[in-house]
């Protein structure tokens, strides 16, 4: 256990100095800086924004004072007071290169939060929609209620979230006023936009879900439960379904970086102030900082994730040994 | 001959019998697995009709400019918004061209699709064979029109081109970096595949769809540099797609590549005297071919999806230029409390919906004809 972790903690090393220096210097190559505007600035201004955010350093200077965890510039290695130590290394992504008086930290300290609750609550409809419906349809085999499940999983995955959204949009909000049309704040502000996120996933759950829950049927230990006697609410709750759900819990890494992806999306259609609209306005801005911020968040919680997720896997299944993967 | 005798006498065989024998074996028609899975997959329904579906649209999308359709982007201000009506249309196609004065190839371009460059060097013929079909009549707006006055069916048809176009390439593409990537990786085994494999570990942890983002965003800002050397954002747009898909491709082939290298049959084939290339080609190639057209197939509605999705967010396809993406953005964006534009929702996502729904199917379908253990498991 202890040397999976540290192995995964050594990938994940690799994975993230690849990444953050990937896209550091794709994103100084570039010729067109953060302050290139309608209007050119005064030469003597921009040396002096310049000189502030360390642009007029050479490259790899500044990689390493974004990096951190020290600093480089004149305040000394270990700075100041107020600002002892700088850098991703430890937690600090620097100023945003647009929003004037907001560094990355403070916009991903109000934004991430938003995105966090859509995803759960997208999380939520898509474990309880393709639990349900995938465990209905393998109880119910070839029956109509299985055929019409698959039919709408298939279709639940081929389709475009903002397809889905546009419908239920001028379904629920102005044909049936149920829901707001936009904007975040309430309950029922997020249960469509986490439905619309959330449908992608539901479909592929009720998909592992069913054939899961068909293996572990035929197993020899449900017969002999069913032997004893036992209600087979009780067969189908207890027994069958610890084995059926293995499939959704190996999915569920993947599935949580999808709804971090997807909501760039949904966060743009109903106007919710999350990640993912920043970082889609960041790339477009050329908000270096910011862009990189939300990239390198993306990436240690995608990995995060798939790396809890293999560990409940083995806890959940003793047959699997971390070792092997 | 005398070799041949004596090994029949060994077996006990007389010399004629020996030729019926060969000769019944001859008559015998073995069952390749490329027809056997052309049979099953006819069988199955739902993945045969997807075919003849995705086939005729493919055609339809492909001879667009055949079809008496309005132009897809010349605005047309006062007919802006207007919800579908059933009237059948007027002829008043390529009005800039007096009657009887020939139709050179740029009226073509500038009356029917300005702003498009066309994608295929046949369009301005196609156009001569609908003014032949169809004479100058073209349809009302069946579908509707969006903002600027444009009919939403011409759009649909035409943006079909371009979805089509992207998610062939792109898959394509995948098709080459992955196959390649895993087959060589497969092939050579032990430390240089672990590292190899590694690699892909890596990439696959990275949300890619940022990193797409970001280039993409990148990119336009040499837009003229990579225009001087030819390469447009449509290029780059498939490049890019193709290079973020081909991580999967690349695993699936080497794992099939692995199991392949010591099986028994190529080791029989390998007794038997057969030269490497036979082994590859013979035995290897068609093996791993069924599981990378699965494959393939679900890649294509993928990038399909994909390329809507970057659209959507204004990063994909630039108008004038309009995919279903674009059509989709715009109709979301047109949704508003006042007046429900529906039809600019209803209409592009039916064509993309069906499309991507019949590639799906298909895709499933390909799996069970080719793979028959994989039946029926999701």
């Amino acid at each position: 256990m202890l040397q999976f972790l540290l192995r995964r903690l050594m990938w994940f090393a690799i994975t993230l100095l690849v990444v953050t220096s990937v896209s550091f210097f794709l994103m100084r190559a570039v010729k067109g800086g953060p302050f290139d505007g309608e209007r050119k600035l005064d030469p003597a201004i921009e040396a002096n924004i310049n000189a502030r955010y360390h642009l007029d350093w050479n490259k790899y200077k500044q990689f390493a004072q974004y990096m951190g965890p020290f600093n480089l510039d004149e305040r000394g290695l270990f700075g100041t007071r107020e600002q002892v130590f700088g850098g991703v290394l430890t937690g600090d992504f620097g100023p945003s290169f647009r929003y004037r008086d907001f560094t990355v930290n403070d916009i991903i300290g109000q934004s991430l939060p938003i995105s966090a609750l859509l995803g759960t609550v997208a999380m939520m409809w898509a474990l309880a929609l393709g639990i349900s419906a995938g465990v209905a349809s393998a109880l119910r085999r070839g029956s109509g209620l299985d055929v019409s499940m698959r039919l709408a999983a298939t279709g639940g995955i081929a389709l475009p979230n903002f397809v889905i959204a546009g419908f239920l949009i001028i379904l629920f909000v102005f044909l049936i006023p149920l829901f707001p049309v936009a904007g975040w704040g309430t309950i029922q502000h997020m249960m469509l936009p986490g439905f619309c996120l959330g449908l992608v996933f539901a479909a592929y759950i009720a998909r592992l879900t069913r054939t899961g829950m068909l293996e572990t049927l035929s197993q020899d230990h449900i017969r002999t439960a069913h032997a004893k006697g036992l209600a087979p609410r009780h067969v189908v709750l207890r027994h069958a379904l610890k084995g059926g759900l293995l499939p959704v819990v190996s999915y569920l890494g993947p599935a949580t970086a999808g709804i971090l992806t997807g909501s760039l999306v949904i966060e743009r259609i109903f106007n919710i102030p999350g990640m993912g609209s920043h970082f889609v306005n960041s790339a477009t801005n050329r908000d270096y900082t910011l862009a990189m911020g939300v990239t390198i968040l993306y990436t240690v919680l995608v990995y995060a994730l798939n790396t809890i997720v293999d560990l409940a896997y083995t806890l959940l299944d003793p047959r699997i040994k971390l070792e092997e993967q | 001959m005398a070799a041949t005798n004596s090994s029949l006498d060994r077996l006990g065989l007389k010399e004629e019998d020996a030729v019926r024998l060969l000769r019944e074996a001859k008559a015998f028609k073995g069952e390749s697995l490329w027809s056997d899975a052309w049979r099953r997959l006819r069988r199955n329904r739902v993945a045969w009709w997807s075919l003849l579906f995705l086939v005729g649209f493919g055609l339809m999308s492909f001879l667009a400019p055949i079809f008496p359709l309005r132009s897809p982007s010349q605005p047309n201000p006062p007919g802006q918004l207007q919800a579908p009506i059933m009237q059948w249309g007027d002829s008043e196609f390529l009005e800039a061209v007096p009657e009887g004065q020939p139709v050179t190839d740029k009226a073509i371009e500038d009356t029917y699709w300005p702003g498009f460059r066309g994608i295929f060097g046949a369009d301005q013929a196609l156009v001569r064979v609908r003014l032949a079909i169809f004479g100058r009549w073209q349809t009302g707006h069946w579908m509707g029109t969006d903002e600027l006055g444009r009919d939403v069916m011409s759009r649909i048809l035409w943006g079909s081109r371009t979805s089509i176009i992207v998610a062939l390439v792109a898959a394509l593409v995948s098709l080459l970096i992955g196959v390649v990537y895993g087959s060589f990786s497969g092939l050579m085994g032990g430390r240089i595949d672990n590292l190899m494999m590694r690699i892909v570990d890596i990439l696959y942890s990275i949300p890619f769809i940022f990193v797409v983002i970001f280039l993409i965003t990148l990119i336009g800002d040499y837009k003229q540099e990579l225009e001087s050397i030819g390469i447009d954002r449509m290029t780059v747009f498939y490049l890019v797609i193709g290079a973020v898909y081909w991580l999967t491709m690349a695993r699936v082939v080497r794992g099939q590549v692995l199991s392949l290298k010591n099986k028994e049959f190529i080791e029989a084939a390998r007794v038997m005297g057969a030269s490497i290339p036979r082994i590859l080609f013979a035995h290897i190639v068609p093996n791993v071919l069924s599981i990378v057209i699965i494959y393939l197939t679900l890649t294509i509605p993928a990038v399909m999806l994909f390329e809507a999705f970057l659209s959507f967010l204004g990063l994909g396809i630039e108008p004038p230029k309009v995919s279903w993406g674009t059509l989709a953005s715009d109709g979301t964006a047109a949704i508003n409390p006042l007046r429900i534009f529906w039809w600019l929702v209803v209409f592009p996502s039916i064509a993309m919906a069906s499309t991507l729904l019949a590639l799906n199917l298909l895709g499933d379908g390909l799996r069970d004809a080719l793979d028959p253990k994989m039946r029926g498991k999701d």
